[in-house]
């Protein structure tokens, strides 16, 4: 058994098309076996939603008069990065107000895609071609030209989940972690998360269509930090972080249900924001990772007392027992918590096959494969 | 004076002399009242603080209530509630692991419930929340 994307968009023209969450297919599978629910099932819809910090997006404001061009900018006191031609700019979703510390790039975004007004004040050298020095102004996302998010690394192949095993309390991007193994953070959807479902990538490449934002948006890239040569378990999955994506779509189209600010105590400002992605069934294989489950998914307990970018591992675990709200290390019963909206991944892949049913996305074939040979490199210090 | 059935949670904070004055049992003894200790935080040299629910007929609490104020400990009402606002939040949970008397649970739905009954009023969800979606409303 195997179908081509071309005669799965064939399917949802007519009207025939089979569609079902992660969690359907999860059910199925169970049910009447991988063979079967193959033949019946076309496409799975997975989601995501969590804090993802290596995301922005691209502003272009529009000329004054006089002209300027724009050197430093920012935008409700968030500085953004000029120095893109006159008038374009990136707003990264870290960046810090310099007013308040509980106010940054992601909620600029956020603020934006809610149709408020948001203060821009830029300035430039001035030259024969752009006089004008300093601009102190209003905008709002309907009055620019163009708001492209496009994020460096996105979607993340699982990640690790971190615990505290020193005496103080720490403030991470992971959350608070308590002292003495206090309680233990996760980063992950599980089984709704789209590139644990399609962990070879065979189906999720460059140009692929996706979810984005409540939006329809597209893969451009392999991500920043892509660890796609990590080593898997018997079922393919990597256990810890590895393939990342790249993506990008217009904020102006996007839902701000799904694109969210947020602030970590200690750490800073991010954005959160909602992914899906959509996985064709081609053959039996693919149903079968797409049949795996939260107990089948797997990642590490790392210690973050160690500040160090290698840092221990306490023991591996699988996304059941981190869901169950305990996990046990060394002997003690300890709680955990999830950075991710596992409700909101569920909603995100279920609108996604509503979108699909209703012909209003239809799947594209990747253009290119994303690279499964990749390592991340650390960066050393050196004094010369 | 009202017979009427009431509970309250409060904080009294006191200075260190007063440690060893027994409150609790005054509370008890003199006045009928259930006490629950909810929290206690007490160090030499430091002051103290103990949180409590206190129920009983509302005229003896509130002489009781006089009581503690009589003998200079600071009683403030915990009326003040911790107010979840649902549209903020994005059901994360991140909360749920660092909430100690488990009044934040993620549901079946993976939907963040907020047990008011059990809130000890703790404030870390305050500080944990990455939308900031809790506050403690006077």
């Amino acid at each position: 058994m195997s179908k081509t994307i071309e005669e799965i968009n064939e399917k949802i023209e007519k009207n025939e098309v089979v569609v079902l969450t992660a969690k359907e297919a999860y059910d199925l599978v169970k049910e009447e076996g991988v063979k079967k629910a193959a033949e019946k099932v076309d496409i799975v819809t997975t989601g995501t939603f969590g804090a993802m910090c290596s995301s922005g997006v691209f502003l272009n404001f529009g000329h004054t008069e006089p002209p300027l061009k724009m050197e430093t900018v920012s935008l409700n006191s968030v500085p953004a990065y000029g120095y893109i031609a006159a008038v374009d700019a990136y707003l990264g979703a870290t960046a810090r107000s310099s007013e308040n510390p509980e106010y940054g790039g992601g909620h600029v975004i956020e603020d934006l895609l809610s149709g408020k007004r948001i203060r821009l004040e830029a300035t430039g050298a001035g030259t024969d071609c752009y006089p004008k020095k300093d601009i102190d102004t209003k905008i709002t996302l309907d009055q620019i030209n163009e708001a492209i998010m496009f994020n460096p690394r996105n979607c993340y192949q699982n990640y690790a989940a971190a615990t505290n095993s020193s005496s103080t309390r720490l403030y991470t991007y992971m959350g608070a972690l308590l002292p003495r193994y206090g309680n233990v953070n996760y980063a992950t959807c599980g089984m709704w998360s789209p590139l644990l479902k399609d962990p070879e990538y065979r189906t999720i490449g460059i140009g692929t269509r996706i979810f984005f934002g409540g939006a329809i948006g597209y893969i451009a890239w392999h991500g920043t930090q892509h660890n796609s040569a990590r080593t898997r378990d018997d079922n393919k999955l990597p256990i810890g972080p590895a393939g990342t994506l790249a993506l990008i779509g217009d904020l102006k189209s996007m839902n701000k249900r799904y694109v969210r600010g947020a602030y970590f105590e200690g750490y800073g400002v991010s954005l959160m924001l909602g992914i899906g992605i959509p996985i064709p069934v081609i053959d039996e294989d693919m149903m079968h990772q797409l049949s795996l489950g939260n107990e089948d998914i797997k990642t590490v307990i790392v210690d973050y007392s160690v500040a160090s970018r290698s840092r221990p591992i306490v023991r591996e675990v699988s996304y059941q027992e981190l869901r169950s709200g305990f996990v046990e290390i060394h002997g003690k019963m300890v709680p955990t918590g999830s950075t991710s909206s596992w409700a909101l991944a569920r909603e995100i892949a279920t609108n996604l096959k509503q979108m699909i049913l209703g012909k209003r996305f239809f799947l594209s074939e990747p253009v290119e494969k994303l690279p499964r040979d990749r390592i991340v490199k650390p960066l050393e210090v050196r004094r010369k | 004076m009202s017979s009427e059935k009431v509970k309250k949670k409060l904080i009294l904070s006191f200075s260190p002399e007063l440690a060893e004055l027994p409150i609790t049992y005054h509370l008890v003894k003199d006045f009928d009242l259930v006490v629950n200790i909810l929290r206690a935080q007490i160090s030499p040299e430091k002051e103290g603080r103990l949180m409590l629910e206190i129920e009983g007929e509302r005229g003896k609490l509130e002489r009781g209530i006089s009581y503690l104020q009589s003998n200079k400990i600071r009683v403030d009402s915990l009326e003040k509630e911790l107010f979840h606002d649902k549209e903020l939040c994005v059901n994360c949970g991140l909360c749920v692991g660092v909430c100690a008397s488990r009044a934040l649970i993620l549901d079946e739905n993976d939907e963040l419930r907020f047990i008011k009954e059990k809130c000890v009023m703790c404030g870390i969800c305050v500080k944990v929340c990455p939308r900031r979606a809790f506050k403690i409303e006077l």
